[in-house]
């Protein structure tokens, strides 16, 4: 089975390789660029801890071999910080709420709530409700998550209230 | 790694693919938006020695009106088709589904022609096709032609497309008049399949009565199921004295495979189908009726 070239750019950073088709893009993250902030839950699509940006779009990558993202811009949750380490506000979310326990889940749940807040800036309860339910926690339970969700989107439009 | 080692081919026209598929036969699966097959292939429950990704292929994307239907390219994602406000105008019901498939970070690689392919009975777009009478384009090395929805899907995760042949785009017809259209389904959890869903297209003419009506059924049997028999019954008649539990008990009348598993007993998605049908009716009609 013919090895394939794979080139994308990985929070900014360009990364050519040349792997198996059916290396997941998940594992590329994980074991060749060794961005390990992309957690591997079920790797078949249900869990959703291994959530990332291609091109924007959040998806899963366990979901998708690596070479099907090749000359794509890929933001792992190592990106999402800025450079000098200061939180995203979803990020800082997180850690005000009690939005994480054991962590496990948290790399998921902060891409899927940082596209889904960019795409929904003013977002209802019942859809953000919505927009997490594709991500399973098993320890920290959901409503700190809904809170810190419900806090990234208030402060992302200048502290109002909702 | 989960998968068993494959070939990857990625052509960028359709008759690349074609010519693929006609060279590598039942050895090879088309990788649409992978939403299904690459779980089946982790799980390896389905194995294959070469994998021919269609996403590459410009054609097989876009939205566009055609002869009086929406054609929507197969490679099409779900993600896109939510947003599209032509789809949301003119095929209301395709709109209506798409929040309804798995989660939206699914949506945002699965497609239109993956889904139809894949033809799972508990999945909304395989419904969607059999309930508007969708027609569905496929493409080998000997040419194109034209499948109707009702001989398309042929069993589970079954379609009677040829080993060679690649989906290529869907035709949706476009209802006028005072139409109405609703989906309801019951899942355990969100983003779940549902046990048992519904879909219903209505159109009344001008003295309220039913002068078209389709009712799609999903998880109800090894396919998309049609509900002809209710639908014949209430084509015809006036929409107020048409009482929609009747409608979903009749819709259940002749079911010959209903699913039952862990998740649902035969006897348990047959009621709960039946309350689906009621209600995405009552909702279908009171739309057609403000028409």
């Amino acid at each position: 089975m013919a090895d394939v070239p794979v080139h994308v750019t990985v929070n900014g950073r360009s990364r050519a390789e040349t792997v198996e088709p059916r290396v997941t893009l998940a594992d590329f993250l994980r074991d060749r660029c060794r961005l390990t902030g992309t957690h591997l839950g079920c790797e078949h699509g249900v869990c959703g801890a291994c959530t990332v940006l291609v091109d924007g779009a959040a998806v899963r990558s366990c979901l998708m071999f690596a070479v099907q993202a090749d000359g794509a811009d890929v933001t792992t949750i190592e990106g999402v910080a800025s450079p000098d380490g200061d939180l995203s506000a979803v990020q800082a979310a997180f850690r005000d709420c009690h939005g994480l326990q054991c962590g496990f889940c948290t790399p998921g749940f902060v891409m899927s709530a940082t596209a889904f807040l960019r795409d929904h800036p003013s977002p209802t309860d019942e859809e953000i409700r919505d927009a997490l339910a594709g991500t399973l926690c098993r320890c920290t339970g959901y409503q700190g998550i809904l809170r810190a969700v419900r806090q990234a989107a208030d402060a992302a439009r200048g502290g109002e209230q909702s | 790694m989960k998968p068993a080692p494959f070939e990857y081919h990625a052509p960028d026209t359709i008759v690349a693919a074609a010519s693929l598929l006609s060279e590598l036969g039942e050895d090879a699966k088309v990788l649409a938006g992978g939403q299904s097959l690459v779980p089946m292939l982790a799980l390896r429950l389905a194995v294959f020695e070469h994998l021919i990704d269609v996403g590459r292929i410009a054609e097989l994307q876009g939205i566009e009106r055609r002869d009086g239907a929406l054609w929507v390219g197969a490679g099409t994602t779900q993600a896109n088709l939510e947003v599209s406000t032509d789809v949301a105008s003119t095929v209301p019901l395709l709109a209506m589904v798409t929040p309804l498939i798995g989660h939206f970070q699914i949506r945002n690689r699965g497609t239109v022609g993956g889904s139809i392919a894949h033809a799972d009975p508990a999945a909304e777009y395989p419904a969607v096709a059999l309930t508007l009478d969708a027609t569905m384009q496929v493409a080998s090395a000997q040419g194109t032609r034209t499948i109707a929805a009702h001989d398309f899907f042929d069993g589970l995760w079954t379609t009677t497309m040829q080993a060679d042949e690649l989906l290529v785009g869907v035709s949706f017809p476009i209802w006028d008049g005072r139409r109405g259209f609703a989906v309801e389904e019951f899942a355990r959890r969100q983003g779940d399949f549902a046990i048992a869903g519904a879909t219903v297209g209505v159109v009344l003419d001008d003295a309220d009565r039913v002068r078209r009506c389709a009712i799609g059924l999903i998880g109800l049997g090894s396919t998309p199921e049609r509900a002809a028999q209710a639908e014949g019954e209430v084509t015809g008649r006036a929409i107020a004295e048409i009482d929609p539990d009747a409608v979903g008990r009749l819709a259940m009348a002749g079911l010959e495979s209903v699913p039952d598993d862990l998740h649902g007993s035969g006897e348990f998605r047959t009621r709960v189908g039946a309350a689906m049908v009621a209600r995405a009716w009552t909702t279908a009609s009171a739309e057609a009726r403000r028409g």
